[in-house]
Formats: C-alpha cells, structure tokens, sequence
C-alpha cells in the first residue's frame, strides 16, 4: 500500500482550531467545574520558614458552620505516605553505572506533622460549604510553632555548621554528581588564558496566569474516582494516586481540562494532588481546590536558582580547551525532582562549542525555602547565563568580539551528529542529531547588521548614551522519552478522535495534532477532535513535559494515523469485496479506483456491522506509541540591543533577534507563539522577575505588584529568523520548542548590557537587571575605578 | 431543530450557601442585556458571583489583587476588575462580560482580531484583555498606540509575549500598523 497521501496540513499557518471556543469565554478551566454537592478546600500553610510544630488546635474551625472537615498531619498519619516523585528521582542504569550520583530522596509529608520546612509548608486542610467559610476557618486553626534556625543561602546550606534544613537529615545536600570529559588539569596548565568567574540565576515562579487547581469525586454507583485537573502529567498522576489511595489504577480516571499555562508548575506531583483526592474519598463528597495567587507564588514550585563557579581555559586563538563548572543548585526545602534539573545544566552547559575538556560537579542544596521544579528551559537557562557569560568575559580578556569568539569555537554542520563524549540524561552518549550553527551567527550579522549598529554604537557613546549588542546561543536536546502514545478511533458519528497523553496549556495541540493526524489519515481537519490527557481514552501517558509533546506525541499520532489509514481501507475493501489496493481515501471519502463508487467513513462504520468478517477485530481504532531513539537537537541564538540610561540604571530593549532552529515546523503560526512567549518569559527574568526572601525566609515577593511579570508596553518587536532542518530522529522530521525561547534571554540581555557599559567596566553576575541592580554595578565601578587610581 | 429551552431568559442565580454568616442583600442588574435579581452575601466578590452564582465561567480570575486584568468585565461600559469589586455594588448597574461581546455567530471585531493575529494561547487572561479593548474600541475618541498600549498595560498575559495581542489591539482599533504592515513577527524563512 502507497504512503499516505500528503494533505498539506502539516507545515501550514493554520488559524487555531481551539480559539474561537476560548475568545467567546467557553473555555472549560478547572474552576469553572461545577460539580454538585462539591465541597470547598483551603489550605493553611506554615507561616514559618523552619519551626517544630508543638501544638495544632484545630477544634474552633471544626465547630464552624459550614465546614464539613479540617485535617492536620495527625489526621491522615498512618492513612497514606508522604509524597515521594518515583519517576522524576529515578536514575537511569547508564547514569547510576558511570556517575554514581547521590540523589537522596526526602520525602514531603501530605501535611506537616512535627515539623515545617518553609513557609507556604500544608500545615493543614479544611473543607467547607464555599470557598469563603474555608477561608474563615483557617482563620481559627491554632498552631503554636517552636521556631528553629532557617538557612536560605544554598552555599551556606552546604557549610559545615549550617543549621540543619531537615532535623533528622545528616547534612543539606539533595543530590550530587560529577561528569567530564578529558583531562581538564592538563588542559588548564597548558591554556593560554583562563577565565574564571561566578555567575548566579535568581528564583523565578513559572506564574501561569491560571494558578493550580483540581476536583475530585467518587462515583457512589461504581466507586470510580475522576479526577479533573490542570496537571500536565494525567497518567503519572493516576499511577501515583492509585497506590496512595490503595485503589486498583483500573478505578482512577483524571482528565486534564482546559489548562491557563503550566511551565512545568504543572508538570510535578504536589501534595494538594493527593489530599483532594484523598478528601473526595474520605468524605464521599465532590471536593475542589483552586490555589490562589499568593499561594502560587509562595508555595506553588519555584525554579532556576543555581551559583555556577565557572572557569574556561582558552589557545591564545580564543579555542576552548577547557570547561570546569562547580554549580550550586538550590532545590529548596527538599529534593523533590532529582536529577531533572541539575543534570539538564550540566548535559547543556557547553552548549554548541567545541570542548575537548570538561569537568562539571553539581550539588543540589537543601535550603529553608519553597521546593525547585522544571520550569520552561528546566536547568538550562542557568548554564547558559553560565557559559555565555564566561564567553563574553573571554571575549573581552581576549580583546576579541564576542561573536567572532563564539564563531571560532562552533561544532560545524559537517561534524554532525556531534558526540559530546558526555553521556545524555538517559544515561546514553549525548548526541546531537543536526544543526547548523555557524549559519545561525550569518543570519543574526545580517539581521542586526553588526558592523553598522557597531559604529553607531560609538557614535551614540560619544553623547554619552550606552548602547549594547549581546549574544547568547543555547541548545536544547528535546523530546525526551521514554515514549507518548497516540489512539486514533473512528467514531460512531463518522468524526474521528486523537487521544493522546499529553495534554494541552495553550501550546494548540487542538490544531497542530489535528493537522498530523488529517495528513496521515488523509480526512479534512475539521472531522478530528482531539482528547489530550483523558485517562479513559488511552492507558498509557507521560505528559506535556520538557519540550516533548509534539516529538513524542506527534510522532504517535502520525504511526496511529498511518495504521488507522490502512485498517480504513482494509475493512472497506471487504465491504467493496475488493483489495485494499483497488481503494483510496481521499478528503475522509473512500474511493473505489476508476469506478464511482464512494463511501463516507460513518457509513463504513455502519457498512462493517453487517459485513460478514468486516471488521475483522475492535473496529476502526488504531493505537501506536513512539519511543524515540535519541533527542532532536532544537538551537537557538538570542541576538539583542540594549540601550542603558545610566542616571536611572533603565534598561530598553532596542532590537531583538532569534535565530530559530527546530526541525520542520508543523504550524509556523504556533510555532513562532511559543519561541516569542518563551522569550518575553526570560525577558521577564532579565529585567524584572525575581522571587525574594528576607533574612528569617519570609517571602518578600508574594503578590503580582513585587513579582513582576513583563506586560505588554516593554516587549519589543521581537524578530524571528527561521532555519529549519528537519531532525532524523523521527518521521515528523520536527524538534521540541516550547522552552526554547526562555533559555537564551538573561544571557543575552546580560550581554548586552555589559557591552552597554563597557566604558565603565562593570561585570554583570546576575539578573533581574532593575535599575537598582544597574545603579548598584555602576557605583561599585566608580569605586573600582577609584581604587584603581589610588 | 428547535431549542425547547427559552434562550433569551436571564441567567438564573442560584442560592447562595445556607451558613454564610454576612448580610444578605437583594440586588437587581442588567448582566450581558439580561435583568437579573440575585440575593447575594455583602462579601461575594463580583467575580464569584458571575462565574459561580451565574455560571458566567468565561471571566476568569487570576490574581484576586488586582494586577493581572483576567477577571476585567465593563460596569456601565467601563472595564473593571471584578475581583476587586463586590456583587452588591453592582445593584442598578449595567455588566457586560466575554460572554456578551459576540452577536450570535458573529464575533466582535476584538475577538475576530486576536484569532487574526495569533493573539491568544492558553486563553485564560484573553477575556480580560477582550473586555478592555472592547471598551476602547466603542470609545468615541480615536486610539493611539500610545493610549491603546497604556490601557492594556493593566494586564498580564504569560503566554503569547504579547506581539500577537498589540497586534490584534492595532487592526481591531484601526491604529497604523508597523513596517510589518499586520504580521506582527517579521519572520523569515529561509
């Protein structure tokens, strides 16, 4: 049988097939389920960085009318376990047999019993007739604390005599692991210059504009539990349920709904994921939790917090022949996720260069604040702060531009697949599968035109403003396995469904998925309805993670699409009491060759019932996983002008260009939403973000006035330049690349404005750039440059 | 086919929670051209009653602190944050949310516009920005950029980074568009 015939849809800038639901307010959120009879959840959280809890009194809030129940930690002891994340602290056998890494695992209790560890920490949860007698009821919870000394600062978590995170823990760390390549001593004695620096990345909270949420409910007739949820991960969260309630997966079904934006947020177990289930059951009620700002910005998951202690040893021709990195990560008040984060710095810290010689220690520190999780980019962002950085300061050591340096030391398009000599976070040799970066450098020159805005750059100096051009270029291995699967079924009405496990925030599966699929099966676009994240619909699921849902789940969606195809044709050709091969399926019409015989694909359906042996087995239903062989290689160069107003220390964006490579892209239009999106993310981490404590581990930043998002007068014009070189390791030929416009702009800004001041000679270590940050550089230069005349 | 369902009927409010313990009052408003007469607690915020009273789900709330826009609706015509103001307040007063701006099968020239222009992703803060730039766009004083770019400033969108939006907000209030002319992103394919 011929290949499916192509359709076109796949490549095309088609409209969103989900938008005009959403525009006319038709989504279907989490906390627009109304579910009868439900109650209302709140929790109250530990108002306390590090303190024994001596006593709870919780009695006052039960006796309030209207609430239906208040658990504490000694309410559910002994019911259920605390929340361990099995998947995310696995260790692949490659990794575990080379590296031998620590990763410990530190459980979080449902709800704090004698101890808590940050402020935000489940101390207890009540359940009432509304949200509002909720919330009065936690008002009447008595808890006496005993407070305990608190370490925020990871570095210092890590000393000797810091204050223990955990009483019962021998020490702070989380999690360890050590990985080079070569010999980077040698490396070092014999370079010509060496760089060494230390870079931070600051704690962000990925902000969803919808926090997080859930509702519950136990079918009295058949004991089934559902489970709504705006999770990005329905099956890890059904086959972690299951287990904790002591129910058979068999009788769980949680069903992702319209999603405002996960990040990542979404995309890890927390405890409020288990006691809301754990509440339906109990109270045999329907129960709801929708977590509010305040709560998602102090106890929903932060992220990106790392020190790197970076040194480059370079040839006296600026070619690398040494990295060394010691990075602190701070995983907050335990180690919930394992190695995903840490080990994604260390398998992207050097990016698109060559490097002979590599030797990169992590240490992931417990620390008295809120856990760390992925957040778009997940631990890459932070090497490249890193490596750009360290870049730029070669750059300058070397008296060389930035560009031309980073031009010298390029894996070339003929070197791939490029092996690294590391081995990937599956454990395997890291790989490469294609790019081409040196054409990325030609067209960010071009687009920018580098020599002209250089001179303009001086003649503007020479009135005394600071203008800035900086580059960051980052990689991104996506589509991480170990599979996603696709069931593809020809319903009753003639429609077709695509279930599939990973769900949708907003990233338009409804169309890009509905595009593989037409294009596979050869039907219009309009007969497909897409499931992403029901349970019910498809047994086995990983979820919208790590840049992998349109490489795993679109490759699955195009196989299933290709079997359904033929198992179309199959049972047609027994209706036509011919072969297959005398058929074509052509715009969701079955075509009989040369004749004018023709069938729609509900009238197949209703054809098959009466056709002895027609169906030959479960009807017109494919289903197909795809376990991919190796990550597809996305990259990307941010490319921005800065202009810095030194009396204010504001930063304006001037210019900004991406240079983008992801593989063949299913839908331009979507596409190019997620590279901007993701690059004003990191913009808002350059410039504004920053998630603060005070010295007692309070948080400072707990309300969208001091946590800053970008909004929409300070985003610039932001330019795309597309390259596209389809990736061989699927049959899609595409590339993840949702996090990839987050990963390059801290770098890149950075960058820029160091370039910006280079007549004062700051050195730029950190983000946000406020203009107090750019203020604070620029009195500590005049001191510097007063010590130096001294 | 027929609808037995009387469509044009107002959204029936439904009961409030027997043991909230603040003062009732009884209100009556015009919601989306609908009267409505609801007995609401003094505390209900406005938001709480039109997404969990009325079943209006399409406004959203995003931050209940008044900074990020999702939950704006139009009280007389003016875009207001509904976390931030009561039911009660709204008695007399006329209340347009999302679910108001299209005309039957006709989207509003806002909502036709950020479909245009990719001006939307997950959709959670869009009917915010809708209700805003709805507003504008009935104002009788032609728009700038400016003044279109300070009105929207009051809202957050995580998702699209914004382009898509000023974008649809430029064509929906016929402000000049760039040198792009409408593709908001320049892009270049090789």
């Amino acid at each position: 049988m011929s290949e499916p015939r192509p359709t076109g849809y796949v490549g095309a800038a088609l409209p969103r097939l989900e938008d005009e639901r959403l525009l006319r307010g038709g989504g279907r959120y989490i906390d627009d389920l109304d579910l009868p009879g439900a109650v209302d959840a709140a929790f109250l959280r530990s108002t306390q960085a590090h303190a024994r809890i001596t006593s709870i009194d919780a009695s006052r809030a039960r006796e309030l009318p209207g609430v239906v129940a208040v658990y504490t930690g000694a309410d559910i002891a002994g019911r259920m376990d605390p929340l361990v994340n099995t998947e995310e602290l696995r260790i692949p056998p490659g990794l575990e047999a080379e590296l031998k890494p620590l990763v410990r695992v530190q459980p979080m209790p449902l709800l704090a019993d004698d101890e808590v560890n940050y402020v935000g920490q489940p101390v207890a949860m009540v359940l009432a007739e509304s949200r509002y007698l909720a919330e009065d009821a936690l008002e009447l919870i008595e808890v006496d604390y005993e407070l305990l000394p608190a370490v925020l600062d990871p570095e210092e978590a890590l000393t000797a005599d810091a204050p223990r995170v955990l009483l019962d823990a021998e020490d702070n760390v989380g999690l360890r692991v050590r990985h080079g390549v070569g010999d980077v001593e040698a490396a070092f004695a014999a370079a010509e210059v060496v760089v060494s620096e230390t870079f931070t990345s600051h704690r962000y909270v990925p902000s969803p504009i919808e926090p997080r949420g859930l509702a519950a409910r136990v079918d009295p007739f058949d004991d089934q539990l559902t489970v709504w949820s705006n999770t990005q991960t329905p099956h890890r969260m059904r086959d972690h349920l299951a287990p904790a309630l002591g129910r058979s997966p068999d009788t769980v079904r949680v069903i992702s709904v319209d999603v405002g934006g996960g990040f990542g947020q979404k995309g890890i177990l927390v405890v409020e994921e288990i006691l809301i289930p754990f509440a339906a059951t109990d109270l045999g009620r329907p129960v709801r939790w929708m977590e509010d700002r305040n709560e998602n910005l102090v106890a929903g998951s932060h992220a990106r917090e790392q020190v790197h202690h970076i040194d480059l040893a370079a040839d006296a021709d600026g070619r690398l022949l040494a990295v060394r990195d010691r990075i602190v990560a701070n995983l907050g008040s335990r180690n919930m996720v394992g190695l995903v984060v840490p080990y994604n710095s260390l398998a992207h810290l050097c990016g698109p260069y060559v490097v002979p010689n590599v030797d990169i220690d992590v240490t992931g520190a417990i620390t008295n604040t809120m856990f760390t999780s992925p957040y778009r980019g997940a631990g890459r962002p932070e090497a490249v702060f890193a490596m750009e950085r360290a870049m730029e300061r070669l750059a300058a050591r070397m008296g060389i531009d930035p560009a031309d340096l980073r031009e010298r030391n390029l894996i070339r398009p003929e070197q791939m697949p490029y092996r690294t000599g590391m081995l990937d976070r599956r454990g395997l040799p890291q790989e490469f599968d294609s790019g081409d970066y040196p054409a990325m450098f030609e067209r960010a020159r071009v687009a920018l035109d580098l020599p002209a805005l250089r001179e303009r750059q001086e003649a503007l100096l020479a009135e005394g403003r600071h203008l800035g051009v900086g580059m960051a270029m980052c990689l991104e291995m996506t589509g991480l396995g170990p599979f996603e699967g696709a069931t593809i079924s020809v319903r009753t009405s003639g429609r077709i469904q695509v279930a599939t496990g990973a769900p949708s925030q907003g990233q338009g599966h409804a169309t890009t998925f509905a595009q593989i699929a037409a294009d596979a099966i050869g039907v219009p676009i309009d007969v497909i309805d897409l499931v992403g994240g029901d349970t019910a619909t498809i047994p086995y699921g990983v979820g919208t993670i790590a840049s992998r849902a349109l490489v795993t789940a679109g490759n699955a969606i195009h196989q299933a699409g290709g079997l359904l195809r033929r198992r179309i044709l199959e049972a047609a050709a027994t209706v036509f009491d011919t072969t297959a091969d005398e058929l074509g399926l052509v715009d969701g019409v079955i075509v009989r060759h040369a004749t004018d015989a023709a069938m729609g694909l509900r009238e197949l359906l209703l054809a098959l019932a009466l056709t002895p042996g027609g169906a030959d087995s479960d009807g017109l239903v494919e289903t197909s996983y795809f376990q991919p062989p190796n990550y597809a290689t996305a990259s990307s160069l941010h490319a921005v002008v800065v202009e810095v107003h030194t009396a204010t220390g504001r930063v304006d964006l001037r210019d900004y260009v991406v240079v983008h490579e992801a593989g063949r892209l299913v839908n331009p239009t979507v596409a190019h939403g997620q590279v901007i999106g993701g690059t004003v993310q990191g913009i808002g981490g350059a410039l504004l973000e920053h998630f603060q404590y005070d010295a007692a581990g309070q948080p400072a930043t707990s309300t969208f006035m001091d946590y800053m998002l970008p909004t929409p007068e300070i985003v610039p014009d932001i330019r795309i330049e597309e390259i596209s070189l389809p990736s061989p390791t699927n049959a899609l030929g595409v590339k993840g690349l949702g996090e990839g416009g987050a990963i390059g702009p801290p770098a890149a800004i950075a960058n820029a404005v160091e370039d910006a001041l280079r007549p004062y000679g700051v050195v730029v270590r950190s983000c946000p750039l406020t203009p107090s940050a750019i203020r604070h550089l620029l009195r500590g230069a005049a001191i510097d440059q007063e010590e130096v005349t001294a | 086919m027929s609808d037995p369902r009387n469509m044009s009927a107002a959204p029936q409010a439904t009961a409030p929670p027997l043991s909230e313990p603040s003062a009732w009052h009884d209100i009556s408003c015009v919601v989306n051209g609908h009267e409505v007469d609801a007995q609401v607690e003094s505390r209900l915020l406005l938001s709480d009653f039109l997404r969990h009273r009325l079943a209006l789900t399409g406004t959203h709330v995003g931050c209940e602190q008044g900074s990020c826009g999702a939950c704006t609706v139009l009280i007389d015509r003016v875009p207001v944050r509904s976390c931030l103001m009561l039911a009660v307040q709204c008695d007399g007063r006329d209340v347009v949310t999302v679910e108001g701006l299209a005309a039957g099968d006709d989207l509003h020239p806002v909502q036709e516009s950020f479909r245009a222009h990719h001006g939307l992703q997950c959709g959670f803060c869009t009917p915010g920005f809708l209700m805003t730039l709805a507003a504008l766009a009935d104002d009788a004083e032609p728009c700038d950029e400016e003044r279109m770019l300070d009105e929207i400033g009051g809202h957050l969108c995580r998702c699209t980074g914004y382009l898509g939006i000023r974008e649809a907000a430029r064509c929906a209030l016929g402000i000049a568009a760039g040198p792009d002319g409408c593709d908001h992103t320049g892009v270049r394919h090789e």
